[in-house]
């Protein structure tokens, strides 16, 4: 899922600075398992706006709501009239989300409260890893289930390098070294010999976003 | 000029902080005018959300009154408010509200005179700290 975490309180407030009366739109899909744009998470933001706010000696109102998911627009056309009344918008939902909200709504300003991070994992409570970079030709089935475009600091396709060292990775060395963890998995699943096979470079101007922005369409779901 | 009354709300716990207020209360002990007792099932169910929902509904001070650690009926009720007040604590400095407006105190059923000590303490702390400006 994507995961993000708030933004700066600092930054929050100098975009809101203007405005008396906002909408605090968050998530209910991947922020809100991250918790960074859930319910909960848009609650405890208004409370602290609320609060810094008066400290400051210029009150701001903060109407909430949390739509299943910011960035279908079904659910980001439930806001039209709550929109309606307010001056700007926070939105705690990931990039994707905030966007849907500014098409939908031409005349509004969105603000992100928080920084869309990556595509990961939840490894532990309160721990979330990133996994995948959306690379647009998946090569897990080459590299044991193990993602070295989202996980080596150099993204090698044919690894490791030369400074990975006990497990660790040489740029960060919290870090573990995906082409260790690739080369682990492999000689526990019995799969050693397929690291022998060299992995092709990408096509990373056709398959990727070095091409542009990309689109999925699918004929036979349009309506 | 009337001297500053700071409200407090004191989460209790069922299992330690409620009967040591009702020991309190027994015992005639003096309690705080300003005072707002929230009964909660375990220190563990209160949000981070209640307790700056506290502190921007009114409350110049915000207390909770848990077991001690280790002594939670419910194991780790105790332990995950302490991650919370710390989370709270965190969000308060961001605002510019001083960390001693929120505070968890571990008592026992029987930490009746303990109990209004500490409150009492407290009045005299948000006395000086003068009244929540976020409120
Ligand atoms: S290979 Fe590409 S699509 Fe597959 S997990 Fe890695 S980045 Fe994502
Ligand atoms: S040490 Fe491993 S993870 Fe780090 S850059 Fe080299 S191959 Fe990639």
């Amino acid at each position: 899922m994507i995961k993000a975490e708030q933004k700066p309180f600092e930054e929050i407030l100098e975009y809101l600075a203007p405005y008396g009366k906002i909408l605090l739109s968050g998530c209910g899909a991947c922020v809100t398992v991250c918790n960074a744009g859930g319910e909960k998470d848009g609650a405890l933001l208004a409370s602290a706006l609320r609060m810094a706010r008066r400290k400051m000696g210029k009150p701001i109102e903060i109407l909430e709501s949390t739509p299943a998911r910011q960035c279908e627009p079904e659910f980001a056309q439930e806001l039209t009239d709550t929109i309606g009344k307010v001056e700007a918008v926070l939105s705690v939902s990931c990039g994707v989300g905030v966007q849907t909200l500014a098409r939908y709504f031409p005349a509004t300003q969105i603000f992100p409260g928080v920084n869309t991070t990556f595509m990961g994992e939840t490894v532990a409570h309160g721990v979330w890893e990133e996994r995948c970079q959306a690379c647009g030709n998946c090569i897990l089935e080459k590299t044991a289930g193990i993602c070295p475009i989202a996980r080596c600091a150099k993204q090698l396709l044919n690894g490791p390098c030369g400074g990975s060292s006990k497990g660790k990775c040489e740029i960060k060395r919290e870090t573990d070294c995906a082409w260790q963890l690739i080369y682990d998995r492999s000689k526990s699943l019995g799969q050693l010999h397929r690291l022998s096979a060299i992995i092709p470079a990408k096509q990373w101007g056709v398959e990727s976003r070095d091409s542009g922005p990309r689109s999925i369409v699918r004929e036979d779901l349009k309506v | 000029m009337s001297i500053f009354d700071p409200k407090i709300v004191a989460f209790c716990c069922e299992q330690s902080g409620v009967p040591a207020a009702e020991m309190a209360k027994t015992l005639k002990l003096k309690m705080p005018d300003n005072l707002e007792l929230v009964p909660v099932p375990c220190s563990g169910r209160i949000e981070t959300l209640y307790l700056l929902k506290a502190l921007e509904s009114g409350a110049d001070g915000v207390v909770v009154f848990a077991c001690y650690e280790e002594n939670c009926r419910y194991l780790q009720g105790n332990i995950r408010l302490k991650g919370r007040v710390g989370y709270a604590k965190q969000i308060m400095a961001k605002i510019g509200l001083e960390s001693e407006r929120l505070e968890i105190f571990h008592v026992a059923t029987n930490s009746g005179v303990k109990f209004t000590e500490i409150l009492m303490q407290k009045v005299d702390q948000l006395r000086q700290l003068g009244p929540n400006p976020a409120k």
